[in-house]
C-alpha cells in the first residue's frame, strides 16, 4: 500500500508521512500539485490524501488531474477551513466520511484510509 | 400609574440621553406640542373672534332695536295725542269762524253746537264764551259758571297773549280729570272773545293704557313739573308727582337709559308735545326687554364651548393618531438601521473569526502532527527511551490542541451562520451548540443549566438567527441570576405546527414598569455597563423574521421567564422577512 500526502504545509506532511511510516504505512509526500501530478505519473499509489486549499490548483481539481491519470485511485480530503463550502465540494467528490477537518488525528486518518482502500476492493 | 399616564402616547416617555434621542428625526413631544397649538391656535383663534363680534353686534343691534322701537311707540303716541288735542282746538277755531259773536251769546245755540261737537268729536264737557272784559257770558255744561269772571286767572293772560291756551290736567267738580282748551278770536272793532271748552281725558288715558309695552312698559303723561297727568302703572297715581325725573328738553323725541329708584336700569322714551304742558313719557324694564337676549347669549356662548371642546377633541385625537404614526414609523426606520447596524457587525466578526481560525487551524495541525510524531517515537520506536513524564506532557499537548481545534470550529460555525439559510435543523444540537459558549461561565459561577426537551422534530428555521436569539436570551439570563443560579430550558411541540421553547432563571427579575419596554431598541437598564439596549430589540426582530413570536413573564426577585414560539416550517407562516 502506497500513499501520497499533498499539503502546502511541509512540517505537516513530513511529519504526517513519518507517523504513518512508523505505523507500516508507506507514504511519500509533497507540497504542490505540479509536485503531485509528476509522482503520480511515474509511480503507483493507492490512495492521496489532498488538502483541499493548496496553491495554484485546488484540492479538487488536483484530484480530477490525478484520477484521468490514474482512474483506480482513491482520495481523501483534509482542511483546515472547516466551512461550509469545502465540506460540499469534499463529500461530492468523495462521501463525506472521507472528508477531515485538521487537526487530524492519526487514528481516525488510518481508519478512512483503510476505509476508502476496503471500498476500492469493493468496487473492483 | 394615573389615568393620563395610560393616555399618554409612547413618544411622550422621553428618552433618557441626548444621543439617544439624537437617533430620533424629530422632537416628538415638541412636534406634537406645536401641531396641536398651531392647529388649535388656526381653527380656534377665528371662532372665537367671530363669536365675540357677533355676541357684540347682536347685543348692539338687539339693543338698538328696542331704542328704535321704543321711539317710534312714543312718536306714534305722541302724534295721537297731539292729534286728539289739535283737532279739538281746530273744531273750537271752526265754531269761532262760522258763527256770529251774538250767535254765541244766544245759550241754547251754545247748546246746541255743544251737542254736535259731543257726538262728532266726543270727550267735550261744557262750553262757554268769555267777554273781552273776562266775564264768562254765556255757558253750557254740567256746572253753574255763567257770568264766572276769568280776567285774573293766569290762564286767561295766557290766552289773550297767545290766542290759544291748553291746560294742564285737573280735577272737576265731579272729580273726573279733565283738561281746557280756550281760544281767542278778535273782533274787528278791537274788541275780543275766548271760547273756551273743557275735555275729558279719558280718551287719551284710554289710548294710553291700552298700549301694547313689552318688558313691563308703562306709558303716561306729565307735566313740566313731573305731576302726572294720566294714570301710571308703576310710577305713581294721577295729580301725584311721578317717580321718574324729568328729562331734559328736547324737540324731537329722545330714549335715555336712567336708573329707576330701586337700581333698576330703565328704558326712558319721552317727548314734549308740542304746544302743551304735557311730557309723554314711556318707560321700560331694560332687564326684561334684554331676556331674550339673555336667551340668545347662553345659545351663543354653548355654541362657542361645545365647538371648542369638539375642535379640540379632534384636534387632539387626530395629531395624536398622526404623531405617533410617525413616531412608529420613525421607530421601526431606527431599529432597522441598528439591526442592519448589528448584522454588519455580526458579519464582520463572522469573518475576523473565521480568518482567524483558519489561520491557526494550519499551525495547529503541525504542532498537533508534531507532538503526535514525539508521542509515537517514544511508545513505538525503541530507539528513544521511553519516558511516563514525557508520554504524559505531550498527551497534555495533544490534548490543548483538540481543545483548540474545538474552538477553532466553533467560530467558524458561527462565521458560516451569519449568512441567511433555511435549513433542517434538530433543536437539541442547536441549543447544545450555544450552551457551548457558555460552559465555561456556568462552571465558573457554578449555574445549573437544566434542559427538558419533548421529542421535537427537525425543523426548517435559520440556524443562525434562530442561535442569535437563544445565545441573547441566555446571556441575558445569566446576567440576571447570582452564582448558582438555575436556568432552565424547555421545549415542546405545541402540536399546531408550532414548537415553543422557554428559557427561565431564577434571577433577579424585571421590574413591572419595565416589562413593556424591554424589546423596545435603546431600552437599557444597563447603559453605564456598556449595553447598547439593543440585544433585546434585534432578538424580538430576529424571531419576527422567522415567523415566531417572543413572550416575556418576569417577576423581581423570582426570575424571568422567555418563551418563543417557532412555526415548524418558517415557509409556511410566509411573513418571514428575510
Amino acid at each position: 500500500m502506497r500513499i501520497l500526502l499533498v499539503d502546502d504545509e511541509e512540517e505537516l506532511v513530513s511529519t504526517l508521512a513519518e507517523r504513518l511510516a512508523i505505523r507500516g504505512i508507506n507514504a511519500d509526500w509533497v507540497t504542490s500539485g505540479d509536485a503531485a501530478l509528476k509522482m503520480v505519473e511515474s509511480q503507483h499509489y493507492d490512495l492521496a490524501v489532498l488538502d483541499i486549499k493548496i496553491p495554484i490548483i485546488s484540492g479538487v481539481s488536483l484530484k480530477k488531474k490525478i484520477q484521468a491519470k490514474r482512474p483506480g485511485m482513491k482520495f481523501i480530503f483534509m482542511t483546515g477551513h472547516g466551512s461550509e463550502d469545502d465540506f460540499m465540494a469534499g463529500s461530492k467528490e468523495t462521501g463525506p466520511e472521507f472528508y477531515l477537518v485538521k487537526p487530524v488525528d492519526i487514528k481516525t486518518l488510518i481508519e478512512k484510509i483503510n476505509m476508502a482502500l476496503n471500498r476500492r476492493r469493493d468496487t473492483l | 400609574m394615573s389615568i393620563f399616564g395610560k393616555l399618554k402616547p409612547r413618544f411622550f416617555i422621553l428618552k433618557q440621553t441626548a444621543d439617544e434621542r439624537a437617533k430620533y428625526l424629530v422632537n416628538f413631544p415638541l412636534l406634537w406640542k406645536s401641531t396641536v397649538l398651531l392647529t388649535a391656535g388656526v381653527a380656534l383663534v377665528p371662532l372665537i373672534f367671530i363669536t365675540a363680534v357677533d355676541y357684540n353686534v347682536t347685543q348692539k343691534s338687539i339693543e338698538s332695536e328696542f331704542l328704535l322701537r321704543t321711539s317710534r311707540i312714543v312718536s306714534n303716541t305722541r302724534r295721537t295725542i297731539s292729534f286728539f288735542i289739535s283737532e279739538r282746538k281746530a273744531s273750537l277755531d271752526f265754531i269761532v269762524y262760522d258763527n256770529d259773536p251774538e250767535q254765541l251769546e244766544d245759550p241754547a245755540r251754545l247748546a246746541a253746537i255743544l251737542e254736535n261737537l259731543k257726538k262728532g268729536f266726543g270727550g267735550f264737557v261744557d262750553l262757554g264764551v268769555i267777554d273781552s272784559t273776562g266775564r264768562q257770558s254765556n255757558y253750557v255744561g254740567p256746572y253753574k259758571l255763567r257770568d264766572k269772571n276769568y280776567s285774573d286767572q293766569k290762564w286767561y293772560k295766557q290766552v289773550m297773549h297767545r290766542h290759544v291756551y291748553i291746560s294742564e290736567v285737573f280735577l272737576g267738580y265731579r272729580k273726573k280729570p279733565h283738561i281746557v282748551i280756550a281760544v281767542k278770536h278778535d273782533l274787528p272793532n278791537d274788541s275780543f272773545f275766548i271760547l273756551r271748552a273743557s275735555l275729558d281725558i279719558e280718551l287719551f288715558k284710554n289710548l294710553l293704557s291700552r298700549l301694547e309695552l313689552s318688558g313691563s312698559g308703562d306709558a303716561f303723561i306729565i307735566n313740566h313739573s313731573g305731576i302726572l297727568q294720566t294714570p301710571s302703572r308703576g310710577h305713581g297715581r294721577i295729580l301725584e308727582k311721578a317717580s321718574v325725573l324729568i328729562p331734559e328738553f328736547s324737540p324731537k323725541t329722545e330714549v335715555l337709559e336712567e336708573k329707576g329708584p330701586d337700581g333698576e336700569v330703565l328704558l326712558i322714551g319721552y317727548n314734549y308735545i308740542e304746544g302743551t304742558p304735557f311730557i309723554l313719557i314711556i318707560v321700560k324694564k331694560r332687564r326684561l326687554l334684554m331676556k331674550s337676549w339673555q336667551d340668545t347669549r347662553l345659545r351663543l356662548i354653548a355654541f362657542l364651548a361645545v365647538s371648542v371642546i369638539v375642535i379640540l377633541a379632534v384636534i387632539l385625537s387626530t395629531v395624536t393618531y398622526m404623531v405617533n404614526k410617525i413616531y412608529i414609523a420613525d421607530e421601526k426606520r431606527v431599529a432597522a438601521l441598528h439591526h442592519a447596524e448589528y448584522a454588519n457587525k455580526m458579519a464582520s466578526i463572522g469573518r475576523l473569526a473565521s480568518g482567524v481560525a483558519h489561520e491557526i487551524n494550519n499551525p495547529l495541525a503541525i504542532i498537533n502532527e508534531k507532538a503526535g510524531l514525539i508521542k509515537d517515537l517514544l511508545t513505538l520506536k525503541q530507539t528513544y527511551s521511553y519516558d511516563d513524564k514525557l508520554v504524559g506532557l505531550v498527551d497534555a499537548i495533544l490534548s490543548s490542541v483538540k481543545r483548540c481545534g474545538r474552538i477553532t470550529r466553533r467560530l467558524l460555525n458561527f462565521a458560516r451562520h451569519m449568512d441567511v439559510s433555511i435549513e433542517s435543523i434538530k433543536l437539541d444540537d442547536l441549543i447544545h451548540d450555544v450552551l457551548g459558549f457558555l460552559e465555561k461561565e456556568a462552571e465558573y459561577r457554578s449555574i445549573v443549566v437544566s434542559i427538558n426537551m419533548q421529542d421535537i422534530p427537525e425543523f426548517q428555521t435559520d440556524r443562525g438567527k434562530l442561535q442569535q436569539v437563544l445565545l441573547n436570551i441566555i446571556n441575558n439570563a445569566f446576567a440576571a441570576m447570582d452564582d448558582g443560579g438555575h436556568l432552565d430550558i424547555m421545549a415542546e411541540g405545541k402540536g399546531n405546527g408550532l414548537v415553543s421553547i422557554s428559557i427561565a432563571d431564577d434571577g433577579q427579575g424585571i421590574p413591572e414598569g419595565e416589562i413593556k419596554h424591554i424589546f423596545e431598541p435603546f431600552f437599557s437598564t444597563k447603559t453605564g455597563q456598556g449595553g447598547t439596549g439593543l440585544g433585546l430589540s434585534i432578538t424580538y426582530g430576529l424571531v419576527q423574521e422567522l415567523g415566531g413570536d417572543i413572550s416575556v413573564w418576569s417577576k423581581p426577585g423570582e426570575g424571568t421567564r422567555f418563551t418563543i414560539s417557532l412555526p415548524l416550517n418558517i415557509n409556511e407562516k410566509g411573513n418571514s422577512k428575510i
